[in-house]
């Protein structure tokens, strides 16, 4: 028991958590926005997979990181516009449109993976390129704090700076003030000439803008290839961690942070001999868990409004 | 010629399921005044407002604008002209703000950021120019209907609104707030707004507007001057039959009571009174006939009454027991049979088969099952029998209800909920939107049950049937029973459109005799 609080409360643990929080957090806030534009965006999970891919490909072909992160982007805006267009336009169902593009997404890439390099597995075979870690200056010399926080992938900074990013969107902007009036009611929207259809797809693209991030993170930050199935369910936590943040950019941070957290520990636990069955189900019990207590939170609150 | 600010000439809408919602109106507006728009539900009161605010086009007919032609093509248009609209349904966005409610869609901006304190600046002029007291700040949510209401017109304002529409601004208004709202209207009608107040409060109409125009089945019945005309001669107007139905009903002894409604209120999610003090009793062998415009707590009493709404306060009795403690399931067990209003939705399955819609109040009967399974060979001749008897245009039985016409579909209603030789049948609207045929056959099927001993409860808009089909009629108005006639014959419609608009009520021990006689 010692031995697993040791692990706990070290900086190299709370190093971990905010490296995989990364992901969880880009994918929640892409969950975030579209969900307050009321088209709720549960292809997270593929798309974060295509544009994992799409940054491997475009940077091993151009030699460029940066143009592979741009590549991931685009990969991410691309299909959750074409999602937007299949559930917006063609009135397709969210969630079969959804699951269509996850499943396309799990065939797709392994397709393409040994179209290009001969293997379903991994893309180590391709040059790909990595986005650099950062150390801060100054921070980075403080005992501890410069430990936990300097030294992470820039991607986890852009992360951090986009929660701002995304409370000012939606708290201080027009174009939030649309989206999530669109999102809460409709009809008010429509009847000040608000056009609900272009809201709806702006937030929808940006909600794959920011999978893509995540995507770029997986396979050019968090390790340096991509694998089959490596979004691994980040797209399904992020979607939890939303919920369980209410819908509020703190709420989804904090609840992005816990997932990552459970996610860290299994990872640190994998040292201690435990078995990696049961160690792998922790972020998932975790997700459980969260969104349990969220729902029993929630029906006490309706009971009371009643 | 006047002065016209906005003209409707013949005008005509078809909806593309074959409603004609509006014939030929015809409707000027006088620039500066307060217009008042009345008519019963579904005479076309809404879809001309639709056009008038752009959320509609006219099939045919043209409308002038200070005097040019010009087409309504959506609300941005109509906003740009100055038509501002205070819908029955606030567009409002809960969670914002009063503030950021009134912005949306015109956000004053800042750099990229919303400039907060200059729409709070705009906001606040406004409010000092039409003494509207409202706080910008407070959250949407939390503000009374009144409330809600002023913002609504204020947004309207805002967005540079001379002609104001305002959609039964009434209707969810206690009294206090009409008051106020009133003399709010006429304060914007002194800063030269100009205002179509629809509704079908005559009382209201009188006190306020200057001028109105009735439409009837989408028919202008004329525009008059308000101080010209009582409240009687309007209402003559605006109900009234063209047709009259007659059915030869023998004479029939009233029965014991089955249903008995005690000191029954209910309260709507806004905390007003839906429903209050209503008492009368439903006898074995009698027609009940509820009249009233809709919309004055007849649905929430049906409810009520079919054990889908428990949270109301005093007694409803089904035979001996309150149906309180009953589940639905135990009222229609106890023989109750139910037509409801909104067929599609209540009504019937309507992906189903017709067949299976037939069996919904006896699947469960032994006679249909043979053990676990349904005994196939029975339900198909009972729905054979049963689409013959009540004459259901249908290839067979095993066709989609919802490819059927409302006549046909209604027939399927009826003849699942009359088969059964219910104790009491409560019957809304049953010939809503259905042909004259089918309505009549379905008003002599009601008829036949109520010669069998059934109790029928029927509520009905239409004074037609109402009145030809009920043997004591009670009107409702504003979730009051108004009037009460033990016998339908002591009255006549124009009596009948008096109490149905609010213009008279009778005394209370009038309206006790609908418990106390029966």
């Amino acid at each position: 028991m010692n031995s697993f609080f040791d692990t706990i409360f070290t900086s190299d643990f709370v190093f971990s958590t905010i490296r995989v929080t990364t992901p969880i957090l880009f994918a929640a806030l892409g969950a975030l926005i579209s969900n307050k534009a009321g088209s709720p965006n549960i292809g997270l999970e593929g798309i974060m997979l295509m544009s994992a891919l799409g940054g491997v490909v475009f940077s091993a072909y151009t030699g460029s990181a940066f143009i592979g992160l741009l590549g991931a982007v685009l990969v991410g805006l691309i299909s959750a516009s074409i999602l937007a267009y299949f559930t917006l336009k063609l009135k397709t169902d969210v969630i079969l449109g959804g699951i269509a593009i996850n499943f396309f997404a799990d065939g797709g890439t392994i397709f393409l993976l040994y179209y290009l390099t001969g293997d379903k597995g991994t893309s180590s075979s391709l040059p790909s390129k990595v986005l650099p870690n950062i150390d801060l200056p100054i921070i980075q010399n403080i005992p501890v704090l410069g430990d936990i926080i300097s030294g992470h992938n820039i991607l986890t900074y852009v992360a951090i700076i986009l929660i701002i990013g995304v409370w000012y969107l939606l708290n201080k902007t027009a174009t939030g003030l649309r989206i999530k009036s669109v999102g809460e009611n409709e009809d008010a929207a429509k009847s000040v000439g608000v056009n609900i259809m272009k809201v709806r797809y702006l937030a929808m693209a940006l909600s794959g803008v920011f999978a893509g991030l995540g995507g770029a993170f997986l396979s050019m930050g968090y390790v340096s290839w991509f694998s089959r199935g490596m979004s691994a369910g980040r797209g399904w936590i992020a979607l939890a961690a939303e919920a369980m943040g209410r819908g509020t950019v703190l709420g989804t941070t904090l609840s992005s942070i816990l997932f990552g957290a459970a996610d860290a520990l299994s990872n640190t636990l994998q040292l201690l001999g435990i078995p990696s069955e049961l160690i792998s189900i922790i972020p998932y019990l975790a997700t459980v868990i969260g969104l349990l207590i969220y729902a029993i939170n929630n029906t006490k609150k309706r009971k009371l409004k009643e | 010629m006047d002065n016209y600010i906005l003209e409707l000439k013949n005008i005509m809408k078809l909806y593309n399921n074959g409603v004609v919602a509006n014939k030929k109106v015809n409707f000027e507006l006088k620039e500066g005044e307060i217009h008042a728009i009345v008519g019963e539900n579904g005479a076309g009161k809404s879809t001309l407002m639709k056009i008038l605010f752009g959320m509609e086009q006219p099939t045919s007919g043209e409308i002038f604008f200070k005097g040019k032609k010009t087409n309504i093509e959506g609300s941005d248009k109509a906003i740009e002209m100055g038509i501002g609209m205070v819908h029955q349904h606030f567009m409002l966005v809960p969670s914002f703000t009063i503030a950021q409610n009134m912005i949306l869609g015109m956000e004053p901006k800042k750099g990229i950021s919303i400039d907060y304190n200059k729409a709070t600046d705009m906001i606040k002029d406004l409010i000092k120019v039409y003494n509207l007291k409202v706080d910008p700040n407070m959250k949407t949510e939390d503000l009374s209907v009144g409330m809600k209401q002023k913002v609504e017109i204020l947004k309207a304002l805002l967005r540079g609104a001379k002609i104001l529409i305002l959609d039964e601004p009434t209707a969810v208004l206690t009294p206090q707030e009409t008051d106020e709202l009133f003399v709010q209207l006429k304060k914007l009608k002194e800063n030269g707004h100009t205002i179509i107040f629809i509704s079908h409060k005559l009382r209201e109409v009188k006190s306020i507007c200057d001028r109105v125009t009735v439409i009837k089945k989408g028919l202008t019945m004329g525009t008059y001057n308000v101080s010209d005309m009582t409240e009687q001669e309007i209402s003559n107007i605006m109900i009234g039959r063209d047709v009259v139905l007659k059915y030869d009903k023998r004479k029939n002894e009233k029965g014991e009571a089955l249903l008995k409604v005690e000191n029954l209120s209910y309260k709507g999610i806004e905390g007003n009174y839906i429903l209050k003090d209503i008492n009368f009793t439903l006898n074995r062998g009698n027609i009940l006939g509820i009249a009233g415009i809709e919309g004055n707590g007849q649905r929430e009493l049906i409810s009520i009454i079919t054990g889908n709404k428990k949270n109301y306060e005093g007694n409803v009795f089904l035979g001996e027991k309150s149906i309180q403690k009953l589940s639905i399931g135990e009222i229609k067990n106890y023989g109750m049979s139910y037509i409801p209003e909104d067929r599609m939705t209540d009504g019937v399955a309507k992906e189903a088969f017709i067949m299976e819609n037939l069996i919904g109040n006896r699947y469960k009967s032994s006679e249909l099952n043979n053990g676990l399974l349904f005994d196939m060979n029975k339900i198909n001749k009972l729905s054979e029998e049963l689409v013959s008897s009540y004459d259901v245009v249908c290839k067979d039985i095993e066709q989609k209800v919802e490819s059927l016409s409302g006549g046909n579909i209604q027939k399927i209603v009826v003849a699942r909920e009359c088969s059964i030789d219910p104790e009491v049948l409560i019957a809304e609207q049953p010939t809503r939107g259905v042909d004259v045929g089918a309505a009549h056959f379905i008003h002599e099927e009601i008829i036949k049950l109520r010669d069998d001993k059934t109790a029928v409860l029927l509520v009905s808009a239409d004074l037609n049937e109402a009145m030809e089909l009920s043997d004591s009629l009670i009107v409702m108005f504003e979730g009051k029973i108004v009037a009460y006639f033990e016998d339908v014959k002591e009255t006549d419609e124009e009596e009948l459109g008096l109490y149905m608009l609010g213009i008279k009520r009778q005394s209370e021990e009038e309206i006790r005799r609908a418990i106390d006689e029966c």
